[in-house]
C-alpha cells in the first residue's frame, strides 16, 4: 500500500515537471502551428545554463531566474533568424528550420561539454512523511513548476500583451487587423515557449544527471503529454503531464520497470484513436 | 680505429644472428571506441616487453628468448580483427597471440587462434561464452562475468550470515544481465532470499520506481548496476531516499576514481573490481603488485589500471608458460598453460582443463572495494578477498 502510495506521489511530482516542458511545446505550436523539433535541445540546454549558473557560485534556484531570462531571450532570437521566415511556408519547412536549430545547439553543446554526464551538486534534504519518503528538491521542483504555470495563466489573461498573444493564436489576420503586431507577438510567444522549456530542464537538473542527449527523453514526454492534453492547450498540457507522472509511477509496482514505456505508448495510441483531439479538447 | 669499429660491428651482427626472438602479435583498439582501454592495456603488455627484454629475455630451455611484438590497430572493429589475425598468423608468423581489448572483439579473434591452431592469451574479456566453444587455444585471464559478483555475495555472507533478504538490480544490457544472473544464482544457492530481480533500462536517470520497489521487498542488502552514468545517479538516489540496505555492491561505477564526486552518497559502496594497484597478493613470479605499479608509473607517469595490468599479466602468463614447457613449441607451451596454476601479482591465475569450458578462468577473484573515509576524505579500500586486503569491511553502512 505505502508503495503504491509513494509510486503515485512521486508521479505525480516528476509529471508536473514534465507538464511545465509541455506547456512550452504546445504554447508555440498553439499561438503559431510550429511544431517545435528544438524542444528537447532547448531543455538540455536550460540543464546546461543552469550548470553554468551554479558553477559560478547561484544557488540552483536562484538561478531559475537568468535562465528564465536568458531562455526568453534565445527563444526570441531563434524565432527571428530560422522561424520568422518560413512561418507561412509549408509545415515541413518549420519543422526542419527547428530540427535543424536542434542539431546546431546538440553539436555545440556536445564540443563545449562532451556527452558524460554532469550533476548539480547541492545539499538536498530528505523528508519522511508517514514512511513516505520525498527529498527537498523533487518537492520545490513541483512547486516551482505549479507557480511557473500561474505566471502564465496570469499573463495570458491579465495582461494586455496576454490577451494580443491569445488573439494572435485565434486569428492572426484579424489581430492584425486590430493594430496587434503580430510579428512582435510571435517573436514574444516563441521567447515564452522556450523559456518554459529551458525551466523545466533546469528544474529537472535539479534532481537528475543530464547530458547535452538528454533532452530527447523529454522531447517525446512532452509531446505525449501535450497529445494527451490537447496540442494547443497548456492547461490539457499540464494536466497531460501529470497523467504521464502517475502512469509511470502507478504501473511501476506491478510491472518489470522496462515495460514502463510500452504501457505509456500503448496508452497515448489508445488516446489517439479514441480522443484524437486529446482528453481536454485542442487549442482554446 | 677503423678496425676497432669494424669488429664492434662483426660482434654486433653475430650477437644478432645468435639472439633468439619470439614473436607475439595481437591488435589494438588504437582508434574507434575501445581506444582508452585498448591503448591502456598496450601499455601493460609493452611495459612487459620491455621488463624481459631488460633481463636479456625468456629463459627458455637454456637459451634466451627476446620478445618482439607485432600488433595492428583494429579501429575497435570485428572485421578487421579477423583479418589482422590472419595476417598476423600467416605472414608475420607469430609464435603467440594475445586478444584484443574487449569480449566482442576476442571472440572474433578466438575463431582465428583456433583455425590455426595458435596459442592466444584472452585478457580484457570478461565473457564466459568464449570458453563455452570448445575452444583449445585460448586462456582467459580476467575473471569471467558470470563470477563478478560471487565474490561480493561470499564477502557479505561472511561479514553478516544472519542476513537473508538481498536484491539484483541491473541495468538493461548484456554484460549487467548476465552478471546478475549468475549473481542470482549463486546467493540462492548460498541461502539468500533473493527478494527483488528487476532490470532497468539503459537511459534511466530516475531509479524513483526501482528504490520504492527496493524498500516493499524489504531487502537488506543490494547488488547489481551496469556501467558509470546509471551506477552513480542510482547509488545517489538509493542515499537521497535514505533506503535502509546494510551493503550496496554496483558494477563499475565505484571502481573509478571520479565516484567520490558522489560525497556521502559514495560512503559505503562496495565494487568488484578485476584488479588495483594497492592488492596485497604473495606472487609466487614476477614483479609485485607495488613493484608494478611503481614500474608503470615511471614508464607512463600515471597510476595503472586494472586493464594495464591486465595486459603486463598476459605477458607474463605466456612467459611463465614457455618457461615451464621450456620450449616455444604450440602444444608443449598448451600443456604448461593448462598445468598453470600460481599467483602473480595481478592474482591468482588457473584455467579450466574441462573440455565443454576450457581456457575459462578459474583461479583470478575480483576484488572488492569499499569508498571509506580516511581524515574525512573518501578513499578507495580494498576490503576482499583477505589475502589482498588493504581495509575491514565496514558492514553495515546504514
Amino acid at each position: 500500500m505505502l508503495q503504491i502510495f509513494s509510486s503515485v506521489m512521486d508521479g505525480l511530482l516528476i509529471g508536473l515537471v514534465y507538464g511545465l516542458a509541455a506547456i512550452g511545446l504546445t504554447l508555440i505550436f498553439g499561438v503559431m502551428d510550429v511544431v517545435n523539433l528544438a524542444h528537447g535541445s532547448i531543455i538540455a540546454l536550460g540543464m546546461f545554463f543552469l550548470y553554468l549558473f551554479f558553477g559560478a557560485g547561484l544557488h540552483p534556484y536562484l538561478s531559475l531566474v537568468p535562465v528564465a531570462i536568458l531562455g526568453f531571450f534565445f527563444g526570441v532570437i531563434v524565432y527571428l533568424i530560422a522561424v520568422k521566415r518560413i512561418i507561412s511556408g509549408p509545415p515541413l519547412m518549420s519543422l526542419l528550420s527547428t530540427f535543424s536549430v536542434s542539431m546546431i545547439i546538440i553539436g555545440i553543446g556536445t564540443a563545449l561539454w562532451s556527452t558524460s554526464p554532469y550533476n548539480i551538486n547541492f545539499k538536498v534534504e530528505t523528508y519522511n512523511i508517514l514512511g513516505y519518503t520525498v527529498t527537498s528538491a523533487r518537492l520545490i521542483a513541483a512547486v516551482a513548476a505549479v507557480l511557473v504555470t500561474f505566471g502564465l495563466y496570469f499573463f495570458l489573461y491579465r495582461t494586455v500583451l496576454g490577451k494580443a498573444v491569445r488573439a494572435v493564436a485565434n486569428n492572426r489576420e484579424a489581430a492584425e487587423l486590430m493594430g496587434i503586431p503580430s510579428q512582435q507577438i510571435l517573436a514574444i510567444s516563441f521567447g515564452i515557449g522556450t523559456m518554459l522549456a529551458m525551466l523545466s530542464g533546469a528544474l529537472i537538473a535539479t534532481l537528475f544527471p543530464f547530458t547535452i542527449l538528454s533532452g530527447g527523453v523529454y522531447e517525446l514526454k512532452s509531446f505525449v503529454a501535450s497529445v494527451l492534453g490537447g496540442l494547443g492547450n497548456p492547461t490539457g498540457a499540464l494536466l497531460g503531464g501529470i497523467i504521464l507522472g502517475l502512469i509511470e509511477g502507478s504501473v511501476a509496482p506491478f510491472i518489470q520497470i522496462s515495460w514502463t514505456n510500452v504501457i505509456e505508448f500503448v496508452i497515448f495510441v489508445l488516446i489517439l484513436l479514441f480522443f484524437p483531439t486529446g482528453l481536454f479538447g485542442g487549442r482554446k | 680505429m677503423k678496425k676497432g669499429w669494424l669488429l664492434l660491428l662483426l660482434v654486433g651482427i653475430l650477437g644478432i644472428a645468435q639472439a633468439q626472438t619470439v614473436k607475439i602479435g595481437l591488435t589494438v583498439s588504437k582508434t574507434g571506441k575501445y581506444n582508452v582501454e585498448s591503448v591502456n592495456q598496450l601499455n601493460g603488455i609493452k611495459l612487459w616487453q620491455q621488463w624481459i627484454n631488460g633481463q636479456g629475455g625468456i629463459p627458455v630451455g637454456g637459451k634466451k628468448y627476446k620478445v618482439e611484438l607485432k600488433y595492428y590497430d583494429d579501429e575497435s572493429k570485428a572485421e578487421r580483427v579477423q583479418q589482422l589475425y590472419s595476417r598476423l598468423i600467416s605472414q608475420d608468423k607469430v609464435d603467440f597471440l594475445i586478444s584484443p581489448y574487449s569480449s566482442g572483439l576476442t571472440a572474433k579473434a578466438a575463431i582465428i587462434s583456433e583455425q590455426y591452431g595458435k596459442v592466444m592469451v584472452a585478457t580484457g574479456a570478461a565473457s564466459d561464452s568464449i570458453f563455452k566453444l570448445g575452444y583449445e587455444n585460448v586462456y582467459q585471464i580476467y575473471t569471467p562475468a558470470s563470477r563478478y559478483l560471487t565474490s561480493t555475495v561470499d564477502m557479505l555472507k561472511a561479514a553478516d550470515p544472519s542476513l537473508k533478504k538481498i536484491a539484483v538490480v541491473y541495468e538493461d544490457s548484456k554484460f549487467a544481465k548476465a552478471v546478475a544472473t549468475s549473481a542470482r544464482e549463486y546467493a540462492k544457492k548460498a541461502g539468500f532470499d533473493v527478494v527483488l530481480f528487476e532490470g532497468y533500462p539503459k537511459s534511466t536517470t530516475d531509479f524513483g520506481p526501482i528504490i520504492n520497489k527496493i524498500k516493499a521487498s524489504g531487502a537488506q542488502a543490494l547488488v547489481g548496476g551496469g556501467h558509470y552514468a546509471d551506477g552513480a545517479t542510482f547509488a545517489r538516489q538509493l542515499f537521497e531516499q535514505k533506503v535502509p540496505l546494510k551493503m550496496i555492491a554496483l558494477l563499475v561505477a565505484p571502481a573509478s576514481d571520479e565516484f567520490a564526486e558522489l560525497g556521502d552518497a559514495a560512503f559505503g559502496v562496495v565494487a568488484p573490481s578485476q584488479w588495483e594497484p594497492l592488492v596485497k597478493y604473495q606472487q609466487t613470479c614476477g614483479p609485485s603488485p607495488a613493484q608494478f605499479t611503481e614500474m608503470y608509473q615511471k614508464a607512463y607517469g600515471k597510476v595503472p589500471a586494472y586493464r594495464a595490468a591486465g595486459g603486463f599479466a598476459a605477458g607474463l602468463i605466456l612467459q611463465k608458460a614457455m618457461m615451464e614447457a621450456g620450449s616455444i613449441d604450440s602444444a608443449k607451451v598448451r600443456a604448461a598453460l593448462d598445468k598453470m596454476d600460481l599467483t602473480i601479482f595481478f592474482g591468482k591465475i588457473k584455467f579450466s582443463t574441462d573440455p565443454k569450458s576450457h581456457g575459462l578462468q578459474l583461479g583470478h577473484e575480483m576484488v572488492q572495494i569499499q569508498w571509506q573515509k580516511k581524515d574525512g576524505k573518501l578513499v578507495k579500500e580494498i576490503v576482499w578477498p583477505t589475502n589482498a586486503k588493504t581495509s575491514d569491511l565496514i558492514y553495515p553502512i546504514r
